[in-house]
């Protein structure tokens, strides 16, 4: 069953034909302005799959089919509101003034990539840095969302999470505690339809994971994740609820991965390859495209133009990944505490003389 | 001044800094009206409020997770499990992220939250309600660990353990959480997190322990001083880091060390002092160091509970095997 095509919250289909009229924020300019940094999203995209594929980073998980989750929940969080990522959240962490060179930073295997300093990004400088430990983050959202309660601010926490995390408990265990505690939280499940090789169907009975809000007592919504208007209306509504004290939503938006899982694995595996192209008719990036070509907004010419300056984007942000210095060796003791317990100087000496001795002398 | 137990100087505590500091904020199952189960948390839901006092739902990971993220955004969580035993639904948030929080940010966030827990067995309580995990956490790189063994030291170190930016399990020893009363001054003063309390002086022998296990010891102590052996005592209080100075310090007069902890051998933290002396201290010593510890075994139902504890005959027994056989 494609679950892409049943009737859900949606305002453009995967044709591009408008299906509902468009709410009242949906101005053309602002949805040509969602589109580009999908476009751009997807470029950095695959060529992040490429420096993996070229030995330039590690392990990187797509985001090839979440583009217009992760542009529409960017957008929709306000400056002073707080983020919960995880690891396929890159789209939305940019939306926050995150570069992409942090990003390539993390996946480049260096920590200084979840440092989102305020010099950095004023934005995300609370933000939390996505766990990679399914499902865990849910629970630090709720401890965010508390946080912010208990100081009296008018802000919300959004956090995301997959399908697969709504399997575990820390996701059950967070949802019915945030709808217990009615504090300013927004679930968002980017339902992909896979964890790793286990299908939708084998990892939870009920036809919609936003069914689980029910048992929690908090409202839960399902929406087109391909359609970028169904995703943004529903989240800003959401955080809307949380900032006013109304208390958490659970959004799931279904979408599909069109990738493997992360570079490390290969879905051809366990996945039928009909079903992939399938999904390809439904993708978020081919519809709004048609949709803003229908309008007369936007044209074969200015697409081009924009891939050429999203490469050119791009370009610029891998190499500012590949002009960072390497942290000393040694860092891997400074950030343990706040400052290091005096049993920890001689491993931390130890390791500079054997970091020394592998660089043949020269350190740092 | 007042004579307090330990649980009630835990009580002290966090009515002190919850007053001092509006940042502290207490989270557990039945913390609330109920006062926890152990009375730790009397009164200050009432005082403070439900925003500050949280009652959970029943979810140990759920309040392992929730402390994280209150401690990124400015707060103070302090955290209650009821019983160490039920703490394993939490050790994913614990060890991949409240010790990881201020390195995976490279110092941008932090996790200053204390997890409270009481342990250890000889309560005569129900199946996972006896355990001594301490060492896990001691194995983790990114926590403090510390265990009181008085009521001044449970005050003092929870002071400590609340103001600290950095986050710290406190394993409060419920065998003597009503056992000892003494003298407790509420004078706000924190006790150092990385140090070790010198309770006894003695030339002889050198024993360290923690928690419950510091009654026999002194105790153990007393008897060998009448049958004159000077037992040192030290009380390691804080688990991680590991104050071996003052350790090697008492070995440079006595020579022996006997370790005596309720937790399993085997990978105990008694496992690392000794190793830490065979490192380091090896030329001080006239006698193999030694362990008197609980057994490599899951903690009896209570019927023959009493059979692994610790009692302070086999402390006795011990120091004179080391003070009498290596003389």
């Amino acid at each position: 069953m494609n679950v892409q095509a049943l009737p859900m919250h949606r305002f453009i289909d995967h044709d591009g034909n408008l299906i509902s009229q468009l709410p009242n924020w949906a101005d053309l300019e602002t949805l040509v302005g969602f589109y580009q940094d999908m476009v751009l999203t997807r470029v950095y995209d695959n060529k992040a799959v490429a420096l993996q594929r070229t030995g330039k980073l590690g392990t990187y998980p797509s985001h090839l089919g979440a583009e217009a989750i992760g542009i529409a929940v960017g957008q929709a969080l306000k400056s002073s509101d707080v983020f919960i990522p995880y690891y396929r959240d890159m789209a939305a962490m940019w939306c926050r003034g995150i570069g992409m060179e942090k990003n390539l930073q993390y996946w480049g295997g260096d920590e200084r990539g979840s440092d989102f300093a305020p010099q950095g990004s004023p934005i995300a400088s609370r933000d939390l840095p996505f766990c990679v430990p399914i499902a865990t983050q849910c629970t630090h959202a709720v401890g965010v969302a508390s946080a912010l309660k208990i100081q009296g601010n008018h802000e919300a926490a959004l956090v995301m999470c997959g399908d697969g995390a709504t399997s575990k408990g820390d996701f059950l265990e967070s949802i019915n505690c945030a709808g217990a505690w009615n504090i300013p939280l927004v679930f968002v499940v980017n339902n992909n339809q896979w964890a790793i090789s286990v299908p939708r169907r084998l990892q939870c009975a009920a036809e919609f994971l936003s069914e689980k809000a029910k048992g929690a007592g908090i409202p839960g919504i399902t929406v087109d994740g391909n359609d970028v208007v169904a995703v943004y209306d529903a989240t800003i509504t959401a955080l809307e609820r949380a900032r006013k004290g109304k208390g958490a939503t659970l959004i799931e938006a279904i979408s599909y991965r069109l990738s493997d899982h992360t570079t490390a694995d290969d879905a051809t595996r366990y996945r039928n390859e009909d079903e992939v192209q399938t999904a390809w008719q439904y993708e978020p990036i081919r519809r709004l495209k048609a949709f803003l070509i229908n309008q007369g907004i936007w044209h074969d010419e200015q697409e081009l133009r924009w891939q050429e300056q999203c490469k050119e984007q791009v370009e610029l942000a891998v190499e500012r990944y590949f002009n960072m210095p390497n942290q000393a060796p040694e860092t891997g003791f400074d950030f343990l505490y706040e400052s290091l317990p005096q049993e920890l100087h001689a491993q931390r000496d130890a390791l500079i003389n054997k970091s020394m001795r592998m660089q043949g002398g020269k350190h740092g | 001044m007042a004579e307090l137990t330990l649980v009630e100087a835990v009580n002290l505590a966090l009515h002190h800094e919850m007053e001092h500091d509006p940042n502290v904020v207490l989270l557990g199952e039945d913390v609330g009206d109920n006062g926890g189960v152990f009375r730790a948390t009397v009164g200050l839901k009432q005082k403070y409020g439900l925003k500050r006092v949280i009652d959970t739902p029943l979810a140990e990971a759920l309040i392992g997770g929730v402390a994280v993220g209150m401690a990124t955004q400015g707060l103070r969580p302090v955290a209650e499990f009821q019983f160490q035993g039920f703490i394993s639904p939490a050790m994913e948030h614990l060890i991949c992220h409240a010790a990881r929080m201020r390195n995976r940010t490279r110092g941008r966030l932090t996790c200053p939250a204390v997890f409270r827990a009481p342990f250890g067995g000889g309560i005569h309580a129900p199946e996972h309600h006896s355990e001594s995990v301490e060492a896990f956490f001691a194995h983790t790189a990114g926590f403090k660990v510390v265990v009181p063994s008085s009521p001044q030291r449970a005050y003092g170190l929870l002071l400590a353990a609340i103001r600290s930016n950095d986050p710290v399990m406190f394993f409060e020893p419920k065998r003597i959480y009503r056992t000892v009363k003494s003298e407790v001054v509420d004078n706000g003063k924190a006790l150092p997190l990385d140090t070790c309390f010198t309770l006894r002086k003695g030339r002889d022998i050198t024993l360290v322990t923690w928690g419950a296990c510091v009654v026999e010891s002194l105790q153990a102590a007393q008897t060998l001083s009448n049958q004159g052996i000077e037992a040192e005592v030290i009380d390691l209080a804080s688990i991680k880091p590991i104050d071996t100075a003052t350790i090697f310090h008492s070995l440079e007069k006595t020579g022996r060390l006997l370790v005596v902890h309720e937790a399993s051998k085997t990978c105990g933290v008694g496992a690392e002092l000794l190793a830490r002396t065979a490192e380091h201290a090896m030329c001080l010593l006239k006698a193999p160091p030694k362990r008197v510890t609980g057994m490599d075994t899951v903690m009896p139902y209570y019927r023959n509970e009493d059979y692994y504890m610790i009692q302070e005959q086999d402390i006795v027994l011990a120091a004179r095997e080391l003070v009498e056989g290596w003389k």
